[in-house]
């Protein structure tokens, strides 16, 4: 047989058949939902007396609106309040495993997913959220649907769906101190565009993923759908392995080694046919911010903001309207913009790894005057992780306020927003007009390090310069 | 299960909403995802751009008199872009679009729109601009897009676009919500999960 990729087995495996339209109906093994986009589908089944096709795959847990201050229930937001009991009241009905608020497990979707070992090499994953590309980290082919496609998965575990094109995106080399995955992934985006991916899935291969933890590979594969690819993915291999070994849903025994041969099986062959590659050198990587308000506008933060004459002319009127929502100056350097705001947290950024990293710069530093500063663990057990290594106390120290697992400032959801024109260092994964809660709120998109250099010093900065070459290298 | 209309075409008159780039948190902001049905969307439509901090309109375009019972909106390249958030192709829906025309969407909102019978064209630079221009110029314009051809008709000019096959053939045959083509391939379902490992273990717990 020709060499195929960890793609084409994992979507031939789990393809149903064909549609009348020409699109896979395609199976499903592991569905997560969340309060958001879920109700609205189970309200679906019920008007069409359906109900859910195998509960057992199907996972919860609550991240979009809960507060990460006072988790007490009722919510002060009577709306969150509904959502956290509808979200509830179905789990329970239809006997879906969920992991509550205080269950001690609870936290962002895409956190939970891998730390209980749900999320593994070779399966086909969906959720009603776009940033579900991150289990693409584990092997796994995991994109992010819509309301009706979740009604379609807790219905029949399967989805109508078109197979997209795959392209190879290679990153060879060596990153330089202060590198981090989250500057690869702006890098990539950057270099593809917001569009780019529009009809692919992305592989991400090579040195630099080869060498990434199977942290940092969820950084990367998180934001694929930034890059317009709604999904991406890592082939698995002895890193992927040793993170799941041991995880509550992973396979035990004589079915761990069984499943262990079959995962190593799956990962692309050499001389595989891709629709693209892409190669890149890692030594071009410098840590990365945006300046505009998607991902693609993203600069080296040495560099300086571009000018609207400056670029194709395909780009101009964006160019304008970026720089006139972010009160940035054209041409100007995006060091020493001021910030108001420093978040560190999102399912792109909250795990242990990334708190590890900034409480390492953040000993003995304080938070600048006038910078508000949130540390939000992804997730409960990455709360309970730091709080075991003294992390909370660094950061509570430095000047952070230390709160509960959730979204938080990632979106606009729940009690943690920005105000008016602030401007938020954030290590989260959109820098959208409004996302943070503002509708003139700004957005400025880096790695944790990053955030915690903008928050001591009060500006955007680099944090090279600001904690020495030899404490950041990554 | 209902069956649906096939969609052949949508004519009417347009609304043009510029710019390349409208993520879904544009096109709906977060705080109307605050729900649990899809009821009341339409009046969180581009809900930020309609009204300033303090509440105020900015005489968008969607809130011209002249504009209303547009059905078509005409925006730029990689409209819907971002957030998976379904509320955003409600949102457009319910406030009584029935096509959306643009430069290029982004791939879970074409999905997400499709199945609701929300038309979406994408147009070449030049047909789109030209297309725009000619909606912003008069608000009684009536244009008409065919689902079959994928094409845009305006003022007696018609322009050619791109409508994913797949979706282009649900529409015209009705068949634009697949649950109905999924629940029937059930014997072929459970083959699949009985061939999985990690499926036909269970949970694995
Ligand atoms: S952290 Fe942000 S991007 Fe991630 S699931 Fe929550 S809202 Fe979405």
């Amino acid at each position: 047989m020709a060499p195929r990729t960890l793609f084409d087995k994992v979507w031939d495996s789990h393809a149903v058949r064909v549609l009348e339209n020409g699109q896979t109906q395609l199976f499903i093994g592991t569905h997560l939902i969340h309060e958001v986009t879920s109700p609205q589908a189970f309200g679906m089944l019920d008007d069409l007396g359906l109900g859910v096709r195998m509960p057992e795959r199907t996972f919860a847990t609550v991240d979009h609106i809960v507060p990460t201050d006072a988790r007490e229930e009722p919510f002060a937001d009577e709306l969150a309040d509904q959502m956290i009991k509808a979200l509830r009241a179905n789990c329970t009905r239809h006997g879906i495993t969920y992991f509550d608020l205080h269950s001690g497990l609870q936290g962002i979707v895409h956190m939970v997913g891998p730390e209980q070992g749900i999320t593994q090499p070779g399966s086909t994953i969906a959720c009603g959220d776009s940033h579900t590309s991150t289990h693409g980290a584990f092997g796994a082919v995991a994109f992010g649907i819509g309301t009706s496609q979740v009604r379609d998965v807790l219905a029949t575990q399967t989805l109508a769906m078109s197979k997209p094109k795959l392209r190879r995106i290679e990153v060879n080399g060596e990153l330089g101190p202060g590198v981090y995955a989250k500057d690869v992934i702006l890098h990539i985006i950057r270099t593809l565009g917001v569009n780019g991916g529009i009809g692919y899935a992305y592989e991400y291969a090579g040195e630099v993923f080869e060498r990434m933890s199977m942290e940092q590979r969820m950084t990367v594969c998180n934001m694929s759908i930034e890059g317009g690819a709604r999904c991406g993915y890592v082939n698995p291999d002895q890193t992927t392995f040793d993170y799941l070994e041991g995880r509550p849903y992973a396979p035990k025994g004589a079915e761990w080694d069984a499943a262990v041969q079959r995962w190593r099986a799956l990962a692309s062959e050499s001389g595989a046919r891709y629709d693209d590659v892409v190669v890149l050198d890692a030594a071009e990587i410098a840590p990365t911010v945006t300046w505009g308000i998607n991902p693609g506008q993203a600069i080296a933060i040495g560099e300086n903001v571009p000018h609207p004459d400056r670029v194709p002319a395909a780009e101009r009127a964006g160019t304008l309207e970026a720089l006139k929502h972010m009160k940035l100056t054209a041409g100007a350097p995006i060091q020493g913009t001021p910030i108001d705001v420093a978040f560190l947290g999102s399912c792109t950024n909250a795990r242990l790894s990334d708190f590890r990293e900034v409480a390492s710069v953040l000993r003995d530093r304080r938070v600048a005057p006038g910078v508000k500063a949130i540390a939000v663990p992804g997730s409960t057990l990455v709360k309970e992780a730091c709080e075991r290594e003294g992390i909370d106390e660094i950061l509570k120290r430095a000047g952070f306020e230390w709160r509960a697992a959730g979204c938080s400032m990632c979106l606009a959801m729940n009690p943690d927003k920005l105000e008016g024109d602030q401007l938020c260092a954030s290590s989260s994964n959109r820098n959208f007009k409004g996302r943070q809660g503002s509708a003139t709120g700004r957005t400025v998109l880096m790695s944790p390090v990053m955030v915690a250099a903008a928050a001591v010093t009060g500006v955007v900065s680099d944090a090279r310069s600001v904690f020495g070459e030899a404490t950041v290298s990554a | 299960m209902a069956t649906l209309q096939p969609i052949a075409g949508i004519a009417g008159r347009a609304v043009a909403v510029p710019g390349d780039d409208i993520d879904t948190d544009r096109i709906i902001p977060a705080r109307y995802l605050r729900c649990v049905t899809f009821d009341d969307l339409a009046d969180g439509l581009f809900r930020d751009e309609r009204f300033d901090d303090d509440g105020r309109s900015t005489s968008h375009p969607l809130d011209e008199p002249v504009r209303a019972g547009a059905t078509v909106l005409v925006s730029g390249r990689n409209f819907g872009c971002g957030s998976s958030r379904e509320h955003a192709p409600q949102a457009i829906r319910r406030a009584g679009f029935e096509a959306v025309v643009a430069g290029s969407f982004g791939e879970i909102f074409f999905g997400n729109a499709t199945t609701l019978g929300l038309v979406c064209l994408a147009l070449d630079d030049e047909s789109l601009e030209a297309v725009q221009s000619a909606v912003q110029a008069d608000p009684a314009l009536e244009l008409s897009i065919s689902v079959a051809d994928a094409s845009i008709t305006v003022a007696d000019k018609t322009y050619p676009g791109e409508l994913a096959d797949a979706a282009r053939t649900a529409l015209l045959s009705g068949r634009y919500d697949p649950l109905a083509e999924l629940l029937a391939g059930e014997e072929a379902v459970a083959a699949v999960a009985a061939s999985l490992p990690y499926v036909a273990a269970g949970s694995g717990r």
